[in-house]
């Protein structure tokens, strides 16, 4: 195993103990979002996920 | 109806400062968009090496949880940011050396991909200014997950377990953008340096994303 793959482990370990905090924080604190809230959010992440697929059809 | 209310009942001070924060926080991401890709470019001139890319990463990262969160909130902070990015830039060059190699093609699909997105997200966020601060926990919890997935990937290589990483980063990047976009619009971000660094993230992660996932689905990766 190379150092490089050491090094990216190190860093995805610093990075979760970096992240862990800030997400019970925001698991805590953040608002619930309503039904009407997540349709909001679902709409144009339906987008991207059509527009990637039609991205991946294009290079094939 | 509503959001003509809400916006109406906002000071008219609070919803310039808003605009202010917008327009500063759209150009400054310009501004280090096109920096960091001159270092890619530099790099990729350079034929920098991935060792080399990974060290300029972590140094970059490293400034970025414990240099920029100090400097944000003076005129520092703009040097900062050209630094970050520029190591960011500098250190996706030689993952783009090796797609390069592959096929100019799925770079340059990704790249524009990535723009469409984000112009799409972002004219969403601004259009229906709808608010998007409930997201916050699930996509943290979405974060942690990908990443302990992806350490997990170094170790065992699963070509499925790849694609479907950069597939939910593909989602969680777009909710990212949504989500901090709204928080410009609606107060809840009024550093634009701030902004403009967790914009950057987003959009490095989605390019990377999305990079992948097109090189692998042309079945050149």
């Amino acid at each position: 195993m190379g150092w490089e793959k050491i090094g990216t482990a190190l860093l995805m370990v610093a990075m979760l103990i970096f992240i862990f905090p800030r997400m019970r924080q925001a698991l805590k604190h953040s608002p619930k979002g309503t039904t009407s809230d997540w349709k909001g959010f679902i709409l144009p992440v339906a987008g991207v996920i059509g527009f990637v697929i039609f991205l991946i059809m294009m290079v094939r | 109806m509503f959001q003509q209310q809400s916006a109406i009942s906002r000071p008219a001070s609070a919803i310039l400062e808003t605009n202010k924060v917008l327009r500063n926080t759209y150009s400054l991401l310009s501004m280090t968009l096109i920096f960091s890709a001159v270092m890619a470019y530099i790099g990729i001139a350079m034929n920098l090496t991935q060792g080399m890319g990974l060290v300029s990463t972590i140094v970059g990262i490293v400034m970025l949880w414990f240099v920029l969160p100090r400097t944000a909130n003076s005129t520092s902070g703009i040097p900062v940011i050209f630094a970050i990015t520029g190591l960011l830039g500098l250190g996706l060059a030689p993952m783009l050396n090796y797609y390069l190699a592959m096929d100019t093609n799925i770079v340059m699909t990704a790249f524009g991909g990535t723009g469409v997105i984000f112009l799409g997200l972002s004219g969403y966020a601004l259009t229906t200014r709808k608010d998007f601060s409930f997201m916050a926990g699930f996509l943290m919890v979405g974060m942690f997950v990908v990443i302990g997935a992806a350490l997990v990937s170094i170790f065992v290589d699963i070509p499925a377990l790849s694609l479907a990483i950069s597939a939910v980063v593909v989602i969680i990047m777009s909710g990212f953008i949504l989500y901090q976009t709204s928080s410009i619009i609606n107060g809840g971000e009024t550093n634009y340096i701030m902004a403009t660094a967790s914009l950057f993230l987003s959009l490095l992660n989605l390019f990377t994303a999305l990079l992948h996932l097109l090189s692998a689905f042309s079945g050149r990766d």
